[in-house]
C-alpha cells in the first residue's frame, strides 16, 4: 500500500515547553538583549552536535541518555532535514546554517534520515537517564 | 534568448554523459503522431527562499522567466511548474510563489517537487490543490494529446516513488487511450534511472514505462537536477529541464549534488524554460536560458 504520509498531519515534536533553568533564561536574555535574530531560537547547551555536511549525518551513530538534549547543524549549501523513521521527532527543512535541537526523552534506538535525500541516514542510541 | 549560449552549456554539462545526448540532437524530438496541435512551457525547480550565492535573487529570475513567457508572441496552452516550487515548503514561500506565478498569462499547472512537501503536503494542497486532482495526480486530452500528471514525492523515506495506488491510476488511465495518441508525462523527479546514487530516478517507474510502451510517441518531462539532461528509450524520449533558480553538478562530477556556483556573470545562461510544441505530427522540444 503506498503510504501517503505526507500527506497527513505530521506529529511534530518540538521540546520546548520544558523548564528553563536560570541559566538558560540569562543566556536568553542575554541573546536577545544583544539584538540577535529573534525568530531563531537561541541554542542551549547540548551533549552533543551532529553536524551535517556533504549530505553525511557526522556522527553516524550518537549515543545519548534521556533528557539529553543534542543539537543538529547544516554546514550544506543544500537544505536537509533531521526526520525519525518512525516520526517521533522532525526537524522540518533545515536551511543551510540552520540549527535545530531535540531533546531524547525515551530509551530507545532512533532511526533517522534526511526527507530530501533519503540516502542520509544516522541513528541515535538512547540510553536511561543518566545516574548522577 | 541566445540559444547559442544555452547549447554551450548544456555541451558543458554533458560532458563524458554519452546517455544525455540524443542520436537525433538535442533539441528535436522524435516524430508524434498528433492530430491537433498543442504547444505549452515547462519550468521547474524555483526554489523561492533560496538566499544563497549561488543564486541571491531566485524571486528576480523566476520574474525574469514569467517576463519572457509572457511576451511570447502566441502564448501557450499552459505552463507546467514541474515541481520544487518553493526551498523549504513554508507557507510564506508558497504565498511569494503563487503571487509570482499568477502575472503569468497562459494557465498554471503546478505539480509538487520533495522540497514543497517537506513534513507535510498542506502548505502545497493549500496553493496549488486541484479538484480534479485531490491527491496530486491527473490526466487530461489537449490538442490531441494525451497528458498524465505525476507525483513521485510522496512517499515518506523514498524521493522518487509512486506508489501503487498511483501507479494503478496510472495503468487504468493508459490503458483507455489508443497506441496513436501522443502521451506526454510530467513529474519532478526523473522517471528512468538517470543517476541513483544522487537519487535521481523513480523506484517503481519501471511500470509507467511499461505502460507507456506500446504507444507510438511518449514524452516525459521531469525537473528536479536542475539542467538539461536528454535521453532516449525506444519509444520513450525523457527531457530534465533546466532550474530558474541555480544550477547542480552534471552526474558523478562532484562528490554530492546540491546548488552549483557558477560566475554570477554566467547565471542566466544556465537557468531557463522548456517550450514544447506538438504540431505536424512531430514534437518539437527547445530550451531557453534566461541570457538575453
Amino acid at each position: 500500500m503506498a503510504r501517503l504520509i505526507r500527506a497527513c498531519p505530521r506529529r511534530h515534536i518540538h521540546h520546548m515547553n520544558r523548564l528553563f533553568t536560570g541559566l538558560q533564561i540569562a543566556l536568553l536574555a542575554v541573546t536577545l538583549t544583544a539584538g540577535a535574530n529573534a525568530a531563531a531560537p537561541p541554542l542551549l547547551p547540548a551533549v552533543a552536535t551532529v553536524h551535517i555536511k556533504d549530505f553525511k549525518y557526522h556522527l553516524p551513530v550518537l549515543t545519548v541518555h534521556v533528557s539529553d538534549r543534542v543539537t543538529f547543524v547544516n554546514d550544506d549549501d543544500e537544505a536537509h532535514t533531521v526526520t525519525a523513521t518512525d516520526t517521533s521527532f522532525d526537524s522540518e527543512g533545515l536551511d543551510t546554517a540552520g540549527t535545530w535541537q531535540h531533546v531524547f526523552t525515551k530509551p530507545g534506538t532512533y532511526h533517522y534520515f534526511c526527507e530530501l535525500h533519503p540516502y542520509m541516514r544516522a541513528t541515535i542510541v538512547v540510553l536511561p537517564a543518566a545516574s548522577k | 534568448m541566445k540559444r547559442d549560449d544555452f547549447l554551450k552549456h548544456v555541451a558543458w554539462t554533458g560532458t563524458g554523459i554519452a546517455w544525455s545526448l540524443s542520436g537525433t540532437g538535442l533539441f528535436s524530438a522524435g516524430a508524434l503522431a498528433a492530430d491537433g496541435g498543442i504547444s505549452f512551457i515547462q519550468i521547474s525547480d524555483s526554489h523561492i527562499g533560496f538566499s544563497h550565492p549561488e543564486n541571491p535573487d531566485v524571486i528576480g529570475t523566476l520574474q525574469q522567466t514569467i517576463a519572457a513567457i509572457n511576451a511570447m508572441p502566441v502564448q501557450p496552452s499552459f505552463v507546467v511548474h514541474t515541481g520544487d516550487v518553493t526551498h523549504l515548503a513554508k507557507p510564506a514561500q508558497f504565498d511569494t510563489a503563487k503571487q509570482l506565478l499568477g502575472t503569468l498569462k497562459a494557465p498554471l499547472i503546478v505539480l509538487p517537487g520533495e522540497h514543497d512537501v517537506i513534513g507535510t503536503s498542506d502548505a502545497f494542497f493549500a496553493a496549488f490543490r486541484r479538484s480534479d486532482a485531490p491527491q496530486g495526480w491527473f490526466s487530461w486530452d489537449q490538442g490531441g494529446v494525451h497528458f498524465l500528471s505525476l507525483v513521485n514525492v510522496f512517499n515518506f523515506e523514498i524521493d522518487g516513488k509512486l506508489g501503487t495506488e498511483q501507479l494503478d491510476f496510472v495503468e487504468k488511465d493508459l490503458a483507455a487511450q489508443k497506441s496513436s495518441t501522443p502521451i506526454v508525462v510530467f513529474a519532478h523527479v526523473p522517471l528512468y534511472a538517470l543517476f541513483p546514487p544522487w537519487g535521481w530516478t523513480t523506484e517503481d517507474g519501471s511500470r509507467v514505462l511499461a505502460a507507456l510502451r506500446r504507444f507510438n510517441a511518449v514524452t516525459v518531462l521531469n525537473g528536479h537536477i536542475h539542467q538539461i539532461v536528454q535521453h532516449t528509450d525506444g519509444n520513450i524520449r525523457f527531457a530534465t529541464a533546466a532550474s530558474t533558480a541555480y544550477p547542480q553538478p552534471a552526474p558523478g562530477t562532484a562528490d554530492k549534488p546540491g546548488p552549483l556556483k557558477v560566475p554570477s556573470s554566467k547565471l542566466l545562461s544556465v537557468l531557463g524554460y522548456r517550450s514544447v510544441e506538438i504540431a505536424r505530427n512531430a514534437a518539437t522540444i527547445s530550451d531557453h536560458s534566461l541570457q538575453t
